[in-house]
């Protein structure tokens, strides 16, 4: 079975700063890859290249199939079967909580008004906000909001979710509530790329575990075995701080 | 009381010059506010032509006063090229609308250009990737996203620019428009009343520009969502 995701000798720069040195990683099917590192390790950085929101200087990305550094290849298709969630939720705030999930497939015309409006409805009840349908995302609390901003990815029925620390921005006691939505995900067979913090969710949630430094993954294996055992200073180091 | 006389007698062309006014400030905004959304796009755009372009069109019109722009559209212009500018045939007979339309739009373009970049770049630019990463093109996303609350910002700061346009229009009596300013000359010309005619004319501005300013604040009070 060829994998969903495919990353080979991946390079990305800042002007002179190089944020990724040399990333090579398959993501297969249905699996659930979390990315640790220290802050400025490239993770973020690692994850937007996926869906090319940086481009790309090296190397390649194939997913599904297509290989984002294909010139040819239409990046606004890609992206509809790559669903993005960010830190800072980035809810358009001029739209309801509705208006957010059905503005991308009316405006790429895969849906009709009712049609989003139906599959609106659908996504917020997935996620247990059907009562906030109408409500503007400055009405809503932290967790809510990043509820929606999953939602919305979901809307246009992608098959890989990339998550750019999803939890960070969230006041503690609503993180619950969004690795719930996650992990949901996870167990209904999402392909599913995390950047996070919580080792919690990592562990229960992960197929595998990724520990980014400098540019490099260092490490990578199992939860039990990257969390419980890790082998190099650096990962050693890491979790020792976070744990 | 003369003063008085002298408004209630001339009302009816200060109406007439008052609708001039605003009509070559209302439409001149509008296709001002295009020309910003298309420059201030240019503005933004990583291709450098578009940038040379607006900065091109922006530092004409900034750096030459209202006057000169005028005298050169509506005199210079015609001479270079061969032509002459229309008067209206409507309702305003032998009124320069064309060319003040173009001479204000122009202007108060570059203008707007300056407010719809500062209006875009005040959006979070996480805004345009969350539509970019939901498959919208960057057209799309502009649209659909960036635009709409660029604009809700820009609210307050377009009715400045209405009245400062408003307020300018008052040069175009150097090309024979009958607004507002050129009206009460004519009539001067007759009555020799200055004092009191360019005092109805002033008031005729400031009240307007008054209700525009209280206008502008209460948007600038509401530009939340969903608040």
């Amino acid at each position: 079975m060829a994998s969903k995701i495919i990353v080979k000798n991946l390079k990305k720069a800042f002007g002179p700063l190089e944020v990724i040195k040399d990333m090579s990683l398959e993501v297969e099917d249905r699996e659930v890859v979390v990315v640790i590192g220290p802050s400025g390790s490239g993770k973020s950085t690692f994850l937007r290249c996926l869906n090319r929101l940086e481009s790309i200087d090296g190397g390649t990305v194939i997913i599904d199939g297509f290989d984002l550094t294909d010139k040819s290849v239409d990046i606004n298709k890609v992206r509809r079967n790559i669903g993005m969630v960010f830190q800072h939720f980035n809810l358009f705030p001029h739209k309801t909580a509705l208006g957010n999930v059905m503005l991308a497939p009316i405006t790429l015309g895969i849906l009709s008004k009712t049609q989003a409006t139906e599959r609106g409805l659908e996504m917020l009840r997935k996620v247990g906000l059907s009562d906030k349908a109408n409500v503007y995302p400055a009405q809503l609390s932290g967790g809510q909001k990043q509820r929606v901003a999953i939602a919305r990815s979901l809307a246009l029925n992608p098959d890989v979710m990339l998550f750019d620390e999803p939890t960070s921005a969230l006041d503690p006691e609503m993180v619950s509530e969004v690795l719930a939505v996650m992990k949901e995900l996870a167990n209904g067979g999402m392909t599913m790329v995390v950047v996070t913090h919580e080792m919690g969710f990592a562990r229960e949630v992960g197929d595998r575990v990724i520990f980014m430094d400098g540019g490099y993954i260092v490490e990578e294996g199992s939860p039990e075995e990257l969390i419980r055992n890790p082998k190099e200073p650096r990962t050693i180091d890491f979790l020792r701080k976070v744990l | 009381m003369k003063a008085l006389n002298l408004f209630t007698q001339h009302l009816p062309t200060f109406l007439k010059a008052l609708a001039i006014t605003t009509y070559v400030t209302v439409i001149s905004l509008i296709f001002a506010t295009l020309i910003g959304i298309v420059f201030g796009l240019f503005k933004i755009s990583k291709k450098k032509p578009l940038v040379l372009a607006a900065n091109f069109y922006l530092s004409i019109i900034r750096g030459t006063p209202l006057l000169v722009q005028t005298l050169f559209i509506y005199f210079g212009l015609p001479m270079a090229l061969g032509f002459r500018w229309p008067w209206a045939t409507f309702y305003w007979r032998s009124q320069p609308i064309l060319a003040a339309i173009v001479i204000m739009s122009l202007n108060a373009g570059a203008y707007m250009t300056e407010l719809v970049r500062g209006g875009i770049e005040s959006v979070d630019p996480g805004q345009m990737e969350a539509a970019r990463s939901l498959g919208m093109s960057y057209g799309q996303a502009m649209v659909q996203v960036v635009m709409p609350q660029a604009l809700r910002t820009m609210l307050p700061s377009i009715v400045n620019q209405f009245i400062v346009t408003l307020k300018d229009t008052s040069l175009l009596s150097m090309i024979g428009l009958r607004e507002l300013v050129q009206n009460a000359k004519i009539i001067v010309a007759n009555n020799m009343e200055a004092l009191t005619m360019y005092a109805i004319v002033g008031l005729f501005y400031w009240v307007i520009v008054t209700l525009l300013s209280s206008a502008a604040s209460n948007l600038e009070r509401r530009t939340t969502y969903g608040k």
